[in-house]
C-alpha cells in the first residue's frame, strides 16, 4: 500500500529534445493529478518514468509505505498499474482469458476479474475475441485489472479517450472510489478528469 | 513461482492456439525433409548419409521460423509493459516465453526429428540418441532464438535480422549434436559430442535469459 510518490527535480530527454527539467510533484493517498499538455510534451514518457520503464536523465521518483520509503522495484512491482495507449490484449484470444490473465498476473484472483467485468459491464463481452471489441470495449477490458487487482497507484493514459459518455461517467465513479479508499491516480489527459484533481502542466 | 506459472500457461495458449505455431513448424519441417531428395538426388546411400544433418538443419531453421515473433507481439500491443511491471522480474519472463516455445514447437519437432531420420534411411540404431540430441539442441534453439528475436524488437524486417544474429549461435549445437550422431553411426565414441551438446544448452538456459530482459529494457525505454 503506497501513500505518497514523490518526483523531485525531474529530467528527461528523449532523442536530442529535453522534454522537461525540473519537474517536482507529490502525490498523497486520495488524490489525483490531471497530467497536460501539447502533444508530444511528455506526459506519456513521465506516466512511463513513474512506472520505472523509462529513465530519466535527472531526478528522482520515491515512494512512500505505510511504514516508511519503500524500495523503488518493490513498490512498483506491488503498488502500481499502467493502462496505456496500447491495452495489452491478444486479439485472438477471448475478452475473459485476457482479463484473468491479467488479473492473475498482478495478483488478483478469479472472482476479483469477475467482479470487475461486471462493474465496467463486461459479462455480456467476456466470451468474444479481443479482435471482436470496439476501441472502447477494449479499453474497458484493460481498465478492469485496475479493480480486479487493488493496487495504489493508477497510472493512466487518456484512459477515457474511446470511451462513450456513459461509460465515461461509470468510471468517473470507479476513480472517486478508488480515490475514498486511499488510492491515488495520475492520468495524462486532455478533457478534464471528472473526479477532483490537480492540474500539472508538462513542458511549459 | 507461481506468477512464472500463470504466465507460461498463457504464452503455451498462445503458441497452441492461433492458427497451431507448432503445427506449421512440423509442416515445415516435413516440407524441408521432403526437398531434400529432390534437391539432392534420390540415391538411397546418399541420403542415408545425409539424413542426420538434414535433420538437424531443417530442426534449426523450424525453430528460428517460429521464434521471430516471440516479444514483438508483446512490444506491439503493449503487453510487454504489463509484463515488465509484474511480480516477476523480466529474466523470468524471457524463460517463460522461451520454455513455452521449446514445449510447443522444440519438443514436437524433437519427437518428429526421428520419423524424418528414417524416412530418409538413416540407420534406425541412431534413433535413441537422435531424440536426446533433438530435445536438448532444440532448447538452446529457442532460448538463443528468444535472444536475437529480443535484440531485433522494434526493428523493421525483424524476421531476417533475427536470422542473421541467431544463426552463428546455432552453429556449436548443430556441431556437437550431428558429430555425436556420426560417430555413432560410424561406431565411434560419441558420449562426448553429447555432454558438449548438453553443456552448451545450459549455458544457453542459464545466460540467455539475463540478455533478453536486458535487450527488452532497452527496447522499452
Amino acid at each position: 500500500m503506497l501513500r505518497t510518490i514523490r518526483i523531485k527535480d525531474l529530467s528527461l530527454v528523449r532523442g536530442e529534445r529535453r522534454l522537461f527539467s525540473g519537474l517536482n510533484l507529490e502525490i498523497q493517498a486520495g488524490q489525483a493529478v490531471a497530467l497536460t499538455g501539447r502533444n508530444g510534451a511528455g506526459k506519456t514518457s513521465l506516466l512511463r518514468v513513474v512506472a520505472g520503464l523509462l529513465r530519466p536523465i535527472d531526478g528522482a521518483i520515491s515512494f512512500d509505505g505505510v511504514s516508511g520509503e519503500l524500495e523503488a522495484e518493490v513498490a512498483r512491482a506491488e503498488g502500481l498499474h499502467l493502462v496505456g495507449h496500447y491495452d495489452g490484449l491478444k486479439s485472438t484470444r477471448s475478452a475473459w482469458e485476457e482479463l484473468l490473465f491479467q488479473t492473475l498476473w498482478t495478483g488478483g484472483c478469479e472472482a476479483s476479474a469477475r467482479v470487475a467485468a461486471t462493474k465496467l459491464d463486461l459479462d455480456r463481452l467476456l466470451d468474444l475475441e479481443v479482435r471482436r471489441l470496439s476501441a472502447g470495449q477494449r479499453r474497458r477490458v484493460a481498465l478492469a485489472r485496475l479493480l480486479a487487482s487493488p493496487r495504489s497507484l493508477w497510472l493512466l493514459d487518456e484512459p477515457m479517450a474511446p470511451l462513450d459518455a456513459g461509460h465515461r461517467e461509470g468510471f468517473g465513479a470507479v476513480m472517486a472510489e478508488h480515490l475514498a479508499g486511499g488510492g491515488m491516480i495520475l492520468a495524462a489527459v486532455h478533457d478534464p478528469l471528472p473526479v477532483p484533481c490537480r492540474v500539472v502542466e508538462v513542458g511549459g | 513461482m507461481k506468477a512464472f506459472l500463470i504466465l507460461l500457461r498463457r504464452e503455451l495458449a498462445l503458441a497452441w492456439g492461433n492458427g497451431g505455431g507448432p503445427l506449421l513448424a512440423l509442416a515445415f519441417y516435413a516440407c524441408v525433409v521432403t526437398l531434400l531428395p529432390l534437391a539432392a538426388g534420390r540415391a538411397p546411400e546418399r541420403l542415408a548419409s545425409l539424413a542426420p544433418g538434414i535433420a538437424w538443419l531443417a530442426l534449426a531453421l523450424a525453430a528460428l521460423l517460429s521464434l521471430e515473433r516471440l516479444f514483438e507481439r508483446d512490444f506491439e500491443d503493449g503487453a510487454l509493459d504489463l509484463l515488465a511491471l509484474g511480480p516477476a522480474p523480466l529474466e523470468a519472463v524471457a524463460v517463460a516465453k522461451c520454455l513455452a516455445h521449446w514445449l510447443a514447437a522444440g519438443a514436437p519437432l524433437a519427437l518428429a526429428a526421428p520419423i524424418a531420420a528414417l524416412a530418409l534411411g538413416a540407420s534406425p540404431h541412431i534413433i535413441p540418441l537422435l531424440i536426446p540430441c533433438a530435445l536438448a539442441g532444440g532448447l538452446a534453439f529457442s532460448f538463443l532464438g528468444g535472444l536475437g528475436a529480443s535484440l531485433a524488437l522494434g526493428s523493421k524486417r525483424g524476421g531476417l535480422l533475427v536470422a542473421v544474429i541467431v544463426l552463428p549461435l546455432y552453429v556449436p549445437p548443430v556441431i556437437f549434436g550431428a558429430g555425436a550422431l556420426d560417430a555413432l553411426a560410424g561406431g565411434l565414441p560419441w558420449t562426448g559430442g553429447l555432454l558438449l551438446l548438453l553443456a552448451y544448452s545450459t549455458a544457453a538456459v542459464a545466460l540467455s535469459p539475463i540478455a533478453m530482459a536486458a535487450a527488452c529494457r532497452n527496447a522499452l525505454d
